[in-house]
């Protein structure tokens, strides 16, 4: 007896769902004269001075492998970087590793920890990626409402309540994507103290730690006992602007660093090379230009939040990112109804809140990292748009 | 706070006092005050336009000139470049370092208006010694603008 077929696609892929928003992603891809403020990427170019190098390393032949690990040189400069930021020592041989993006590490990290069924606590709403990796890891998300009357900062009591003996770790991603929120030292402290409680490891994305307006970001790692059991994912892409060149990295105990260094020489081998002597050189000589962009950020951030509060969509002060997230409650529409009636009748992108979880929804995502030009004709585009919604 | 406008208005002139109240966490009469205090006390010399003539149909002829000349008593080199910059071919002027004194930028309508210039006027001043001419062949940069077509972001329309 022939046997049955089995699925062609496996159940934990199939578990997890397809962006509910493609459909309107496609959308906005086929039209033109579109202003968009759904993207998540600066609007510079990467530095010249750091292309550059790039550019000298492909002539003189920089075009093998690297150490799985990541260029010795570049794990040296990140275990200084790191040393000067924030006072935290890595040592570049065993607690550093060069990763593609904060995506692969987020994808490490919850492979390298998560047996099935582990529960992973998080924001909602948060970063699309973390719940499908912890998911595809095998584990469970577990989500801890977050709302605009406590700026969309998590809570440790709510996180506590949701502790069970199944929990593994705690995901945070602050200064958030799509919120802009930014967690005070010690609202980060009272979580700390929860992982430490429970015996939870914390997984922290700081991808846009250069990325704060009047505040300080806190290191999770920084926090009292807590560099042992953190997991600290940063990158390149949002300080540097260099999303497009996929480097990313690992900090965190020689332990758990060999686990993550297992997954990542069998299925990624090295980032890419040219990458990781542009990120050399951005943390070598690339401060300045950093502290260009987050002045430059910061007026759009001004000319953004102030611009929506005045055609009528609210919106709490985000401290960190590029991103605002203002309410459209008082407009009667969900989320996706006002990104695709926006889309359709003025032409601006905005990513519904609701693709970024639940607690989204009610709000729309708007990255200022645009032209000063085309943020004022979307408010303008909004406000008529609002104005009729309301009317 | 001065500078945080300066900073605005040296990319964009044109951007209104509201504007960058927004921009700076201010008020446009706090900003405004600030802009005439500048504007006075010579911080702001001047708005102007950033021209490229060539695509304006508007040749212009330009050149780069070194000029080598003899410091005079208690002057030293302010009085000469008094008598060059004081003529509108010259575009700008700057005392330099190096194998020579002064740098000339000037401006004509044709090759032979900038040559007349040197010959008869500039060359001929006391206490200059000897110029080199440099034509300019070809304008890539200029006040931190790039002439030659910028650079495109191409970005995806939307990204998570």
């Amino acid at each position: 007896m022939p046997r049955k077929k089995p699925d062609i696609t496996a159940k934990r892929v199939n578990r997890i769902t397809p962006s509910g928003i493609r459909r309107f992603f496609d959308l906005v891809a086929s039209m033109e004269g579109v202003i968009s403020l759904g993207v998540g990427e600066p609007d510079f170019a990467t530095p010249w001075h750091i292309r550059e190098a790039a550019i000298y390393s492909l002539e003189k032949g920089y075009t093998m492998y690297t150490s799985n690990l990541g260029m010795p040189e570049l794990r040296r400069e990140l275990s200084r970087h790191l040393k000067d930021k924030y006072g935290l020592d890595y040592d570049p041989a065993t607690e550093l590793l060069i990763t593609v993006g904060v995506s692969e590490g987020v994808d490490l990290a919850t492979r390298a920890i998560l047996d099935p069924g582990d529960e992973v606590i998080m924001a909602d709403p948060g970063y699309v990626s973390y719940h499908s990796c912890v998911s595809l890891a095998g584990g469970k998300p577990v989500m801890v409402p977050t709302s605009e009357k406590e700026n969309f900062e998590l809570g440790a009591g709510d996180i506590e309540k949701r502790v069970t003996d199944k929990t593994k770790a705690i995901l945070i991603g602050y200064p958030a994507n799509p919120t802009g929120a930014v967690m005070s030292r010690d609202k980060l402290a009272k979580i700390a103290e929860v992982a430490r409680r429970h015996g939870l490891m914390v997984i922290s994305d700081e991808i846009y730690s250069s990325l704060v307006y009047g505040v300080e970001h806190t290191c999770a790692a920084t926090l009292p006992k807590m560099k042992e059991s953190t997991i600290l994912l940063g990158g390149f892409s949002k300080a540097y602007a260099m999303t497009g060149w996929r480097i990313g990295y690992a900090a965190g105990s020689k332990d758990i660093i060999a686990a993550m260094f297992k997954i990542h020489q069998y299925t990624i081998m090295c980032a890419p090379t040219m990458g990781q002597v542009a990120a050399i050189e951005a943390l070598k000589s690339g401060d300045d230009s950093v502290s260009e962009m987050v002045e430059d950020y910061n007026r759009r951030r001004l000319f953004m939040v102030k611009g929506l509060n005045k055609i009528g969509l609210p919106c709490f002060e985000p401290r960190g990112a590029f991103y605002a997230f203002p309410s459209i409650k008082a407009t009667g529409l969900s989320s996706e109804e006002f990104a695709e009636r926006l889309l359709m009748e003025e032409k601006v992108a905005v990513v519904p809140g609701s693709a970024f979880g639940e607690c989204g929804e009610g709000y729309i995502r708007c990255c200022y990292a645009t032209s000063l030009a085309d943020i004022e004709e979307a408010l303008a585009r909004m406000g008529r748009f609002v104005k009729r919604c309301k009317g | 706070m001065i500078n945080e406008i300066l900073k605005i208005l040296e990319n964009d002139a044109r951007t209104t006092p509201q504007k960058i109240a927004t921009m700076t966490d201010s008020t446009p009469a706090k900003v405004s005050k600030l802009i005439k205090k500048a504007e006075k006390d010579g911080t702001i010399l001047k708005y102007k336009t950033v021209v490229n003539w060539e695509k304006a149909g508007d040749e212009q002829v330009n050149a780069l000139i070194e000029v080598r000349v003899a410091p005079q008593r208690d002057v030293g080199f302010d009085a000469l470049a008094e008598r060059i910059y004081r003529f509108p071919e010259a575009r700008s002027l700057y005392l330099v370092s190096g194998t020579y004194d002064l740098l000339v930028l000037v401006t004509g309508k044709t090759m032979h208006e900038v040559a007349d210039f040197v010959t008869k006027k500039l060359a001929l001043i006391e206490g200059v010694h000897g110029t080199t001419t440099h034509f300019l062949l070809k304008k890539y940069k200029e006040d931190g603008e790039i002439l030659a077509g910028g650079e495109e972001t191409k970005r995806q329309p939307v990204i998570l």
